[in-house]
């Protein structure tokens, strides 16, 4: 039996008009920032915070302190959630996630194809490691000038915005470099592998 | 500081009706983390337009997940051990 | 461990179109659709709708919204209240008119409801547009039990930005007028200037305290309206003594 939705008499999205060629198919531009989240928002202090990049037995640990160490940046980027809003040029500071990964490198933690990140509150997701070099990626403690708030993925969250936003995992804690891609957890209930808003690759099998 | 996103899983009792045909909100749950049994509508509900996530009131253990794509209806409900549906 | 739960009959779960009959405004802000739903089955009072908006271009937007009529009432009504810069409800409020289609589903929900054969005195504890669900058990009382003397005992605590906020403000008047109901409002937004003669704070334990029932009476709560509303009252609720288990909460999400 098909689903055949009833049209609401003068009922239109509010949207404001995006300039062209900025949204990705499907999607509408908002100004709020929306917070959406699989969990209590977790609470670790800082003390006990750390960030862990592992492959193998392998693994390279910074505490918080370590991590801010490294050299920053700001980049400013639009974002798409696959829930269907896209927010333009959002402002962020970080430390590239190629930075820690030549870091890491450099205590032989071997480079593999796929990537899991792990964040406080059990909360995985997959990416292919091509998505998080390459200067696409960000370990992000800042947004708007201001550090991170909880409620956003504070004190850190990851920052993937080429690809839907359920990727740049809040309180993220680590990256575990696979050999084989595995479903984190939203794409273990259906969401994409990779997550391209320009493909809208929003579920497992869109191309 | 509570947590704004939290509901309650009384409020994915449509989205849950899609799957099991029925209202599940007094179904009994128990957890497979720590064995609390409690009624689904009072489950944290925690799925935002991503999907439906209902968590253990105790111990915060995903008891179900659910995620309606175009052509299926994806369900992971490994965090609960038994389910009792009431019937008349 | 819970008590027994009951059975709820098998709704119709797939998406129907209503017709909108009436609309009435309640307050500025809050506006009654009153539905007449094909082959509708009847509802358990506290239980909601899913209500899903479709543009011509396929753009959908779906919310929640709580039954404000009674069940023994032939017409659906919803109260939705109107977020500004929401995308639903405006739409409910300013440009749907009567003789529209609505396309909802439902009642589902059958956790957060009260029923007149459930005995035992109850509280009900509503923040803002909380009161929707919460009025619909007071209309069941009202058909399902008559005879005033033998109610259900019922308290109501109804906290509001403004007395020009209150939804149904003269029928609970009424309501706590004919004695059998005790109805308290409190307002957290009200000019320090006006002629308000009641409360004008947030809730706190002292007022669910003094308004509700004492821990030993074993009463059933029902909290309904924004979640941190919800939690303050459900945990301070609890703190007084109720049993957790009695207490039934109904979030509605992020204050608006």
């Amino acid at each position: 039996m098909v689903d055949i939705p009833f049209i609401a008499r003068g009922f239109h999205s509010k949207r404001p008009a995006a300039p062209p060629g900025r949204l990705p198919p499907g999607q509408y531009e908002t100004r709020d920032f929306p917070v959406l989240s699989a969990g209590p928002t977790p609470r670790t202090p800082l003390d006990k915070w750390d960030f862990t990049i592992r492959s193998g037995d392998r693994s390279m640990r910074w505490s918080w302190q370590e991590l801010l160490a490294f050299p920053h940046e700001t980049p400013t980027v639009d974002i798409h959630c696959v829930t269907k809003w896209s927010k333009f040029d959002t402002t962020w500071e970080g430390i590239s996630v190629d930075t820690l990964l030549r870091a890491a490198a450099a205590s032989s933690v071997a480079e593999k194809p796929f990537v899991m990140a792990r964040s406080d509150g059990g909360y995985t997701t997959n990416l292919p490691l091509a998505d998080v070099t390459g200067g696409k990626a960000w370990v992000a403690f800042g947004f708007g000038g201001a550090p991170l708030d909880p409620e956003h993925g504070g004190p850190a969250r990851l920052l993937v915005p080429h690809l839907y936003f359920w990727k740049s995992a809040k309180w993220v804690r680590g990256l575990t470099l696979i050999d084989r891609d595995e479903p984190g957890f939203w794409e273990q209930l259906g969401y994409h592998d990779r997550g391209d808003p320009w493909r809208e690759q929003r579920y497992q099998g869109d191309p | 500081m509570p947590d704004q996103m939290r509901l309650d899983g009384n409020a994915a009792a449509g989205q849950l009706g899609e799957l099991f045909a029925r209202d599940v909100t007094t179904a009994l749950a128990t957890c497979a983390g720590c064995h609390t049994t409690a009624p689904l509508g009072a489950l944290a509900e925690y799925g935002q337009n991503m999907g439906v996530v209902l968590r253990c009131g105790r111990c915060d253990t995903v008891m179900l997940r659910l995620v309606r794509t175009p052509h299926a209806i994806h369900v992971d409900a490994t965090g609960i051990t038994v389910m009792v549906v009431p019937v008349s | 461990m819970s008590e027994p739960s009951e059975a709820i009959a098998a709704p119709r779960l797939a998406w129907q179109v209503a017709n909108v009959v009436e609309i009435r405004a309640e307050t500025p802000r809050a506006h009654t659709l009153v539905l007449d739903v094909p082959g509708w089955l009847g509802h358990r009072a506290g239980q909601h709708v899913d209500v899903r908006l479709v543009a011509d271009d396929g753009y959908q937007a779906q919310r929640s919204y709580s039954i404000a009529s009674a069940p023994e009432n032939p017409h659906v009504e919803l109260t939705i209240e109107r977020l500004d810069d929401g995308e639903v409800s405006p739409y409910l409020c300013d440009v749907l008119h009567v003789g529209d289609g609505l396309e909802l589903r439902g009642p589902i929900g059958g956790y957060f409801v009260w029923t007149s054969n459930q005995d035992g005195p109850v509280f009900l504890v509503a923040g803002g547009s909380g009161i929707v669900p919460l009025m619909a058990m007071l209309r069941h009382r009202a058909h399902a039990e008559p005879d005033r003397r033998a109610r259900s005992p019922m308290r109501l605590l109804y906290s509001a930005r403004t007395a020009s906020d209150i939804i149904y403000a003269r029928e609970l008047a009424e309501l706590a007028e004919r004695g059998d109901t005790r109805v308290t409002f409190t307002l957290t937004r009200e000019p320090a200037t006006s002629e308000w003669k009641g409360e004008r704070r947030r809730i706190d334990r002292a007022m669910l305290e003094a308004e509700g029932w004492p821990a030993a009476d074993s009463a059933r709560s029902y909290v309904c309206g924004p979640t941190p509303f919800v939690e303050t009252a459900a945990n301070l609720l609890v703190e007084l003594g109720h049993d957790a288990s009695r207490i039934r909460t109904e979030r509605f999400g992020p204050t608006s």
